[in-house]
């Protein structure tokens, strides 16, 4: 037995002789790639009328339209992966932001006098346009001295000049 | 219009291995390059105005501009750098505010890409030896005279060689000129499309061309 155990043998004795057939793997990897792409597109949807989000961006590999190695496939795979990730995180978090607002202007609506000049925006609440709410004073000065507090709802985007 | 004779072009056995649904179809037209007339400038207007932010921004969710999405990923290109082809008229659409007329044979390609979401290519009919197809660039290989080409990158070749790279540039000395008599307009098709939209790309510019 030790025989056996401490026979030596040369550096590609123990290679393979044919080579390994991709095609399988290579099949997997493009489906995943179409996949998170379209996971990518969709999210990219979502963010959609909100600016300041994270663009995930999957650089090209260069040198033109070529058929790509498995490394390159599988790298692109792994960073497709991680930007989807990355985008469906922020998407997330920016989501639990707008739920947090849209409850604060209802609070503001019912209790104006406990969020004085507080001002929530639609694009805090991932909408389109320039609608805000701010809470404010009636008839200004007399308003604050009395707690005479009120919503004030901006009629929309200025005039482009 | 007399029937388009639709051709498929041949695709390498390594590159139909690789995509099993890629295809060319392509059609020769008569063509007499030069400004667009009236009707065409009016279609691209009309074009354009159906164009809004929101259209554009979902558009990488309709199927055929997926399609070629997904392609150009799997080919190493990043679509939101190098646009496909439908994506680009969009994107050209929201910067200039409007589709500009350039000549007739470009505002065809224009005006059927942004119709059918199918990427366009018109070469000269004189220019191209032999039949069409796809396959990949060998080394050393050039695009035109000037233009050196990466190792295995795809090409629209003929039977001598590239006289374009799939999704992006046709050679100098096979695009369209203004002494083109007859030209060939090639449809690149990718899973996901099915063949009736490479032939509407098709037909909608050879109808464009005939207006």
């Amino acid at each position: 037995m030790p025989d056996v155990l401490d026979r030596t043998v040369g550096p590609f004795a123990l290679a393979p002789t044919t080579v390994p057939d991709e095609r399988a793997a290579r099949r997997t990897l493009l489906d995943q790639v179409a996949r998170l792409e379209s996971e990518l597109s969709q999210l990219f949807c979502s963010t959609w009328p909100r600016t300041h989000m994270p663009r995930p961006q999957v650089a090209g590999r260069g040198g033109g339209p070529r058929l790509l190695s498995l490394e390159e496939l599988e790298e692109l795979r792994d960073e497709l992966a991680g930007r989807v990730a990355d985008a469906r995180r922020a998407l997330s978090d920016r989501t639990w932001v707008e739920e947090q607002n849209r409850r604060l202007i209802e609070e503001m609506l019912l209790e104006p006098e406990r969020h004085k000049w507080v001002r929530v925006s639609h694009e805090d609440i991932g909408e389109p346009g320039c609608k805000h709410w701010h809470v404010r004073p009636r008839w200004s000065f007399i308003g604050m001295l009395m707690g005479w507090w009120r919503v004030v709802i901006s009629s929309g985007c200025p005039l482009a000049t | 219009m007399s029937e388009l004779d639709l051709v498929d072009g041949w695709v390498e056995p390594e590159l139909a291995e690789e995509f099993p649904q890629l295809s060319l179809v392509h059609a020769r037209v008569e063509v007499h390059p030069g400004p667009s007339p009236r009707e065409v400038k009016q279609r691209l207007r009309m074009l354009a105005d159906r164009y809004t932010g929101g259209k554009v921004v979902h558009m990488r969710q309709d199927p055929v501009p997926w399609a070629y999405r997904v392609f150009s990923r799997q080919v190493g290109i990043d679509p939101d750098t190098d646009r496909t082809p439908v994506e680009g008229v969009a994107l050209r659409r929201l910067k200039h505010g409007g589709l500009r007329s350039e000549n007739v044979v470009d505002d065809a390609l224009t005006i059927a890409i942004a119709e059918t979401g199918v990427p366009l290519i018109a070469l000269d009919a004189e220019c191209v030896d032999g039949d069409l197809g796809l396959r990949l660039a060998r080394s050393g290989e050039t695009l035109g005279d000037a233009r050196p080409l990466s190792a295995r990158q795809l090409v629209i070749a003929d039977g001598q060689r590239p006289v374009a790279v799939v999704l992006g540039e046709v050679g100098e000395d096979a695009g369209v000129t203004p002494t083109t008599e007859r030209m060939i307009l090639c449809a690149l098709g990718v899973k996901g499309v099915p063949r009736i939209s490479l032939e509407e790309a098709l037909w909608c510019a050879a109808e464009t061309l005939y207006t």
